[in-house]
């Protein structure tokens, strides 16, 4: 088996018992980006062949992330490296910086690969709009590997890379990792630093990993949370050590299931096996499942489709054309040159986005959209407060379908905003959530993700609950490339 | 017709803070253009902005002053506009939920006492700068600005003339330079200030259109600028025109407004929480340790400076103008002793006030310590030297080389002769010249002794004691 196909934890293994080194390594990797991602089946989960560039500090051999190569998403800072967030406007910017999750990494030994594929600043569900071009999706090549992490989820599924790095404004690590049939976790809001990640809704954006499986999560979000102080909005709470929940009894723990997502949920095979197969191995697991109601659930998606582009509008102001990346450049006028450089260098959807934003936050409309969509997600916030007054985890599914065909949704943003559907209020309300394999859809094999929602800073008991499922299911195991 | 003014003023002050608002970076004057930048301040991609804890205090330190209410939840919002010198593309400033709630000022103007109420005090970063004049087609961006703390302090509507807004710029400089808040250096930029003016007819009309009046590099400028948009308004109301409200450039040398934006043409900031920064709490405990650690104010030391050393209110005013000047005086009072209060204030705004403004100086840029000055106070007071040769020849020395005054007086032989025979030779010597004058004194005319007392005092080159030798003449007079 090529060593590209190794999880963190059994590379790991192999490190400390002398039997691969690290160029044997990058090499399997470089062989299969060679001939999945590049050349035969254009997976593309990577920005090009110039954006990997494998990189590693010294540090202590013995780090379960020594050696390993880690995929990271386009919005996230690495220095001396040209930084795009798949977008024209930001062609030949080159950050003079590291991000604190690559810093903490490099500081882990791990090796930063290579720079992966996005929906353009984050914005889309299929990775589509690129303005390097789509990534597709290695289960299926005809199929959008989900977004907007949709790069990173591919790279990991494909075994391009051994884990990677995503970020997650309303779905964009959960949702390509259900699509892709891996794991991929958003932290806690304030858990991981946002410290160099280019920011698309300030109060939203966490960066995760997206993994093979649960332990490689766990190893990963061990070493990438915790306090910085160059980010205010990042919590002083300690990180623990994720991986020594796993393998512990569920038995007695309450699961909730909100009754607003399955009474939503058309896809009748997710119903089946997402809702009641999970369900059955949970209980037979020893945890009780019960249905919860977040009876603001129906406004997430206006919500957030009020403050995410309002946030949207104001970080990208600072692409303007004047310090750094794409300028047009027969401009007559500093009011020319602006309109222009972001006329021609934001894509359709970005544009949408700063469209949407600046109206939601323009004199006349601020109370009757973002003030109003900001007490609405309080509400939100608290229907979950609420719930786990009750219940321990609540879980749903990922999405509310498998992956679409490339193309499928492009013409309509609405329905594909609506992709995000069970994914967005996990950001609303700054909860934790996870989601890994729940099933194999009988219809057209794809994965199906299982999403767990847990409270503030209690990842512990999502990987506690995931590892648990994943052992006893073994659906990561069992998906393979369906074409 | 005279028209009723109203007038408010918007005044931006740069705290004294050694880093940046929001990140590290060191806020200094007059640096190679970006020298003084980091990630933070040059708005790059995925960089966060962390507020310093000391702009905060200072903040704070300045809204107590200004008798304001400080704002118990700490908030920041972006107000969004596109600039060149601004590279987020927004400010982070703070609109709902300002630092400092109200306040008040009171102004002394011909001798009327004024109270300025204050809407708010809030803390905000600087732009950078833009440089237009290096390339014929192109300007450059400085960005070492970016990001400097700035205390933005906004009156209501209550100054009515340019001499209230002048006094008003005045005085509340002295307050933050006495409690170290900013330097107000004008110019280095510290103080900047935006003025507000309409007028009307009648009291009870409502308030006129209002005009904004921008580039106001100097306390002069302002009141100019006021000056002219107080006529050039009612000029224009008695020509029957109408006041539009719009935004106007003060043009120093022309002495002159131009019109730079209407009011159709004004920006909408969609101000929003900025959420980049969490919104914190400060206790009353916070503000009650900073309102006790507060140095006097300027009015409260002119009060007691009055009451304690009988000061007349002028000339309390001027030694209370700055913190450093009162603690000059105070201190050498100390040394000199508090009966000599008053001739210590003459001292200090006679011979150092005048040599401060002939040479352009600050007290700091000279030798004078209150030690030097107690000395020179005591060599008078001992009838060592007379007033005359301390002012004279002894305090330029002092104050530009900082030489003890007893030194001074030794190397130029400047001791006072109080020695009868010694003044009884220069007194025979003047009565022999003047013949005249001691008839003029025999008749009757007292004053003729007074000459004779100047001669004396010009043949001993200023040394003879000048109450001895006055004395010694009528004694002598009385027995020729």
């Amino acid at each position: 088996m090529s060593l590209s196909k190794k999880t963190v934890s059994e590379l790991s293994g192999l490190y400390q018992k002398n039997e691969c080194t690290q160029k044997d390594v990058l090499a399997a990797l470089s062989e299969a980006v060679k001939t999945k991602d590049a050349d035969a089946r254009k997976i593309h989960a990577y920005l090009n062949p110039a954006s990997i560039t494998p990189r590693h500090r010294k540090a202590d051999q013995k780090s379960p992330l020594w050696g390993v190569p880690i995929a990271v998403k386009d919005n996230i800072c690495v220095e001396n490296e040209e930084i795009t967030c798949a977008s024209k406007i930001l062609k030949g910017f080159i950050s003079p910086y590291n991000a604190t999750v690559v810093e903490k990494l490099l500081n882990a030994g791990a090796v930063i690969y290579g720079r992966t594929n996005m929906d353009e600043f984050a914005f889309g569900s299929s990775c589509e709009t690129s303005c390097y071009g789509p990534t597709r999706n290695p289960r299926d090549p005809e199929r959008v590997p989900g977004g907007s992490s949709g790069g990173s989820a591919a790279s990991v599924a494909d075994h391009t890379a051994i884990a990677a790095l995503g970020s997650d404004t309303g779905g964009s690590i959960r949702q390509p990792a259900a699509f892709c049939g891996v794991v991929g976790i958003k932290p806690t809001y304030g858990r991981v630093s946002r410290y160099g990640l280019i920011a698309f809704a300030s109060s939203l954006d966490q960066i995760g990993p997206i993994t093979k499986d649960v332990r490689d999560s766990a190893l990963m979000l061990s070493v990438i949370a915790g306090y910085d102080p160059k980010d205010s909005t990042c919590a002083n709470v300690p990180a623990p050590d994720y991986t020594k929940v796993l393998g512990q009894s569920i038995k007695g723990m309450k699961i909730g299931i909100p009754k607003e997502y399955v009474e939503t949920l058309e896809n009748q095979d997710l119903r089946e096996q997402i809702i009641d197969g999970a369900k059955k191995a949970l209980e037979r697991l020893g945890a009780t499942v019960d249905i919860v109601s977040l009876p603001h659930t129906k406004y997430a998606a206006n919500v957030y489709y009020i403050v995410a582009p309002s946030e949207a509008s104001s970080n990208l102001a600072r692409f303007d054309g004047v310090r750094f990346g794409f300028r047009e450049k027969t401009s007559q006028s500093l009011l020319d040159m602006y309109e222009r450089s972001r006329g021609e260098g934001f894509g359709a959807e970005a544009k949408r986005r700063i469209i949407l934003g600046t109206y939601s936050l323009s004199s006349g409309y601020y109370d009757a959209y973002y003030l109003k969509a900001m007490k609405v997600r309080t509400k939100i916030k608290n229907d979950f407060d609420e719930a786990f007054k009750k219940f321990d985890v609540l879980m749903t599914p990922t999405a509310p379908s498998t992956a679409f065909k490339l193309g499928e949704k492009t013409t309509n943003p609405l329905e594909m905003y609506l992709s995000d559907i069970y994914t967005i209020s996990a950001n609303l309300a700054g909860v934790p959530a996870i989601s890994i394999p729940g099933g194999i859809s009988k219809k057209d094999g794809l994965p199906m993700g299982l999403q767990f929602l847990g409270k503030p800073f209690d990842e512990e008991t999502l990987y506690k609950v995931s590892y648990a499922f994943e052992q006893a299911t073994d659906f990561h195991k069992k998906l393979g490339n369906v074409k | 017709m005279s028209y009723l003014v109203t007038i408010g003023l918007e005044t931006h002050v740069q705290l004294k803070s050694k880093t940046k608002i929001f990140c590290g970076c060191a806020v200094e004057f007059g640096n190679s253009p970006n020298t003084n930048v980091c990630p933070v301040c040059l708005g790059l991609p995925g960089a966060l902005p962390v507020l310093n804890r000391q702009v905060f205090l200072l903040g704070l330190r300045a809204a107590l002053a200004l008798n304001g209410t400080p704002s118990q939840r700490i908030k920041f919002d972006r107000k969004n506009y596109f600039y060149p010198d601004l590279p987020k593309g927004y400010q982070i400033s703070q609109y709902d939920c300002p630092l400092g709630q109200g306040g008040f000022l009171e102004v002394e103007v011909e001798g009327k006492v004024k109270k300025v109420r204050l809407n708010r005090a809030h803390l905000e970063e600087d732009a950078g700068k833009l440089i237009h004049d290096q390339f014929p087609d192109s300007s450059l961006v400085d960005l070492n600005r970016a990001g400097t703390p700035l205390l933005e302090i906004v009156t209501e509507p209550d100054l009515e003339t340019p001499e209230e807004a002048y006094a008003y710029l005045n005085h509340l400089k002295s307050i933050l330079k006495s409690i170290s808040v900013s330097d107000c250096d004008m110019e280095k930029g510290h103080l900047r200030c935006d003025a507000n003016v309409s007028v009307r007819k009648n009291a009870a009309d409502p308030l006129g259109k209002k005009v904004e009046i921008k580039n106001l590099n100097s306390f002069k400028a302002v009141k100019a600028a006021i000056t002219y948009e107080i006529k050039r308004q009612t000029e224009a109301l008695e020509r029957a025109e109408k006041i539009v409200q719009e935004t106007r450039l003060w043009d120093d040398a022309r002495e002159k407004t131009f019109s730079m934006r209407s009011k159709e043409e004004a920006h909408d900031y969609r101000y929003f929480p900025e959420p980049d920064l969490v919104p914190f709490s400060v206790t009353t405990e916070e503000i009650e340790r900073e309102r006790k650690s507060l140095p006097e104010l300027p009015k409260q030391k002119k009060e007691r400076l009055i009451l304690q050393y009988g000061l007349s209110n002028y000339d309390a005013e001027l030694l209370t103008s700055d913190r450093k000047t009162a603690d000059f005086y105070e201190d050498s009072v100390k040394l000199a002793g508090s009966a000599n209060a008053k001739s210590i204030a003459n001292w200090v705004t006679g011979s150092v006030f005048a040599y401060l403004g002939e040479h352009s100086k600050t007290l700091e840029e000279t030798k004078i310590t209150p030690q030097l000055l107690a000395d020179l106070f005591n060599l008078v007071q001992n009838s060592e030297v007379s007033l005359q040769a301390a002012k004279e020849k002894i305090f330029p020395e002092l104050i530009e080389k900082g030489a003890a005054p007893r030194k001074i007086l030794e190397e130029k032989g400047l001791k006072q002769v109080s020695d009868d025979s010694a003044l009884l030779g220069w007194i025979s010597e003047a009565i022999q010249g003047n013949a005249k004058v001691v008839e003029d004194f025999k008749s009757g005319k007292e004053s003729a002794a007074m000459f004779l007392v100047g001669q004396v005092m010009k043949k001993s080159q200023g040394k003879a004691n000048p109450a001895k030798v006055r004395e010694l003449v009528i004694k002598t007079l009385k027995n020729v």
